[in-house]
């Protein structure tokens, strides 16, 4: 296997001094929103990102979409550098990781219909308009929307179907590599188990690459292969989560694993 | 005797073909001093029926039908002048989003005391002494100096403990908390959990506790009422819900709860959607999403009564 994915030594640093003579007195104040982190992820593999808010995984999985620009560090996608491309030089490697965002009401627009939605995508992978409609009756299957739900605006869909077409437009571009930064946790129990179904299910299928960014450590449990803890911007712990759910090493992960909610069965254990 | 007794409520509005139940026939009973889960996904119902007690709910919705006991006055039909007494006072609510519970152009110490100086007859030095006091109750330290302070200066965690400070300030014998934590991070769930049991030991207040996450409920409270598509599913004390769960959406519910203790991947899940609420039939809302349906659940099951839980389906028994 071949890293799909490396991470070297990526920080982020926001300057909160805004002013520029007091920045030039030394006044500057700078907040390192993820601090020296390295990650390696395989082909197929999927790495779960677990920390509380403000940790700096958003911030990581932005830096990865190249959404935002690191402060320093160097990012490989399948060997090339990619931190070094700009603008049209980056355009083909960009369809080759896509994102699905924690609100699909936020990050689907509402007067478009599911249609039009993934229609768009598709036109930007390149599908010839002949064959859009069948394209995108294919990804409502693939993500378990019967095909009359393309007809549909957001507003009419449930938030698990709306987080399905959020998916579904990801998948349109074919990707290698998915992030999905919190993608079940704004839903319900029942509903976050048919995702998260869905996303094992599709990985096996597509043999999709994945980061999963998540603050439950049940979920990353059931979904992951690795998985890096994530505290003040750097990587406390990693490792296989059958190792760092079971026996932590860093206090923190502790910490974690203690807040999670525990059924009556589980407390008596 | 039971502090809030609900008995056949119905909450719905109208619709050009009659009407859309969003509640519809629910009873249960929290007693004083007791904690109470109100369980269920979006759409259940169960934040409709919280905004009954308090009679918050917006129009078009209304409570249709029904009773609603509260320490002996009967709420259902009370209007605004008996109602605004109690909100705050002898019930009060906390709700989901911290953020938007506070007003941000004034201070916390400025909103706290409107609460409190709404309900009691005392002076502003008095009042500062209770808001200092239901600050330190709810574990935020040196609370004098941080009564200056505004909403922003807050973490969410810490405003939502303001916002329980608020609600306990008056000392009522019931609150509740509408999903109090979904906006918050696993580690300060725990502890505002925490503070909610610890809170309902100490003031002998009794809690309902809305959520449709079990294996939070089950931190805090001792009994639950499980609901499906505004009715009641199942009502069992907490240990027995999740030793023997009787209802198949229940079962359905628990199994689909992700566990650090099971088998990596091994997921279960409730295909289908949750029902839409006010397009339902007469009979149990669960049916199409049941494996164990007969032809009887087109009717509306009975609630079958034993010593301590009540199941309302066909196939179950007490």
């Amino acid at each position: 296997m071949s890293a799909l994915l490396e991470l070297d030594n990526i920080s982020k640093t926001y300057e909160l001094e805004r002013r520029l003579l007091p920045r030039m007195f030394g006044a500057s104040r700078p907040l390192h929103a993820v601090k020296n982190v390295s990650l390696r992820l395989e082909r197929g593999g999927v790495l779960g990102l677990v920390g509380e808010s403000g940790c700096g995984k958003s911030t990581l999985a932005q830096i990865i979409m190249r959404l935002e620009r690191e402060t320093t560090g160097t990012i490989r996608f399948d060997g090339t550098d990619i931190t070094a491309l700009e603008g049209s030089a980056l355009q083909p490697f960009r369809r080759r990781f896509q994102m699905v965002f924690q609100d699909s009401t936020a990050s689907i627009n509402p007067r478009k219909t599911v249609r039009r939605t993934l229609g768009e995508s598709l036109q930007l992978a390149d599908v010839p308009k002949s064959e859009c409609e069948r394209a995108i009756a294919d990804l409502l299957e693939q993500v378990g929307l019967d095909r009359s739900f393309a007809a549909r605006y957001p507003h009419q869909l449930s938030g698990g179907q709306r987080q399905r077409v959020a998916i579904a437009r990801a998948l349109a571009m074919k990707p290698e590599l998915l992030v999905a930064d919190e993608p079940v946790s704004s839903l319900d129990v029942s509903l976050q188990a048919q995702i998260l179904r869905l996303l094992i299910q599709l990985r096996k299928r597509l043999g999709l690459t994945m980061i999963f960014i998540s603050h439950d450590l049940a979920l990353v449990h059931h979904l992951c292969d690795d998985v890096a803890v994530m505290q003040a911007g750097s990587i406390v712990e990693q490792g296989a989560p059958a190792d760092v759910l079971r026996h932590p090493q860093h206090e923190y992960t502790r910490k974690l694993l203690a807040a999670v909610p525990k059924g009556p069965a589980e407390r008596a254990a | 005797m039971a502090l809030l007794e609900i008995e056949d409520l119905h909450v719905g509005y109208p619709t050009v073909t009659g009407v859309a139940e969003l509640v519809r026939g629910l009873r249960f009973t929290v007693d004083a001093g007791e904690a109470v889960g109100l369980v269920g996904e979006s759409g259940s119902g169960k934040s409709q029926t919280a905004l009954a007690i308090l009679q918050l709910l917006r129009p078009p919705v209304r409570i249709l039908k029904g009773t609603i006991r509260f320490d002996g006055q009967d709420l259902a039909s009370a209007d605004e002048r008996m109602m605004r007494p109690l909100r705050g006072s002898a019930i009060s609510m906390v709700f989901q989003d911290a953020l938007s519970g506070l007003n941000p152009a004034f201070t916390i110490g400025q909103q706290l005391t409107d609460v409190i100086t709404a309900h009691r007859r005392c002076s502003r030095a008095e009042a500062i002494r209770i808001a200092v006091d239901a600050l330190g109750m709810v574990g935020i330290r040196e609370p004098e100096s941080r009564l200056a302070q505004y909403p922003h200066q807050f973490s969410g965690g810490m405003r939502q403990r303001v916002l329980i400070a608020m609600a306990i300030a008056c000392r009522p014998k019931l609150l509740i908390a509408d999903e109090p934590t979904t906006a918050l991070d696993v580690t300060v769930q725990a502890q505002i959990v925490e503070l909610l049991a610890d809170l309902r030991e100490r003031l002998g207040l009794a809690l309902l506790f809305i959520t449709h996450n079990l294996d939070l409920m089950s931190q805090v409270c001792g009994r639950a009422v499980v609901l499906y598509g505004g009715m009641l599913m199942e009502e069992a004390p907490v240990s027995a819900l999740f030793a023997t769960p009787r209802h198949p959406y229940t079962r359905a519910l628990l199994a689909c709860v992700p566990r650090l203790s099971d088998a990596p991947g091994a997921i279960n899940s409730i295909e289908g959607s949750p029902p839409v609420a006010g397009r339902l039939g007469p009979g149990c809302p669960f049916v199409p999403r049941c494996a164990l349906q007969v032809v009887q659940c087109a009717e509306r099951p009975p609630e079958r009564v034993g010593a301590s839980r009540r199941v309302a389906c066909w196939r179950a028994e007490a």
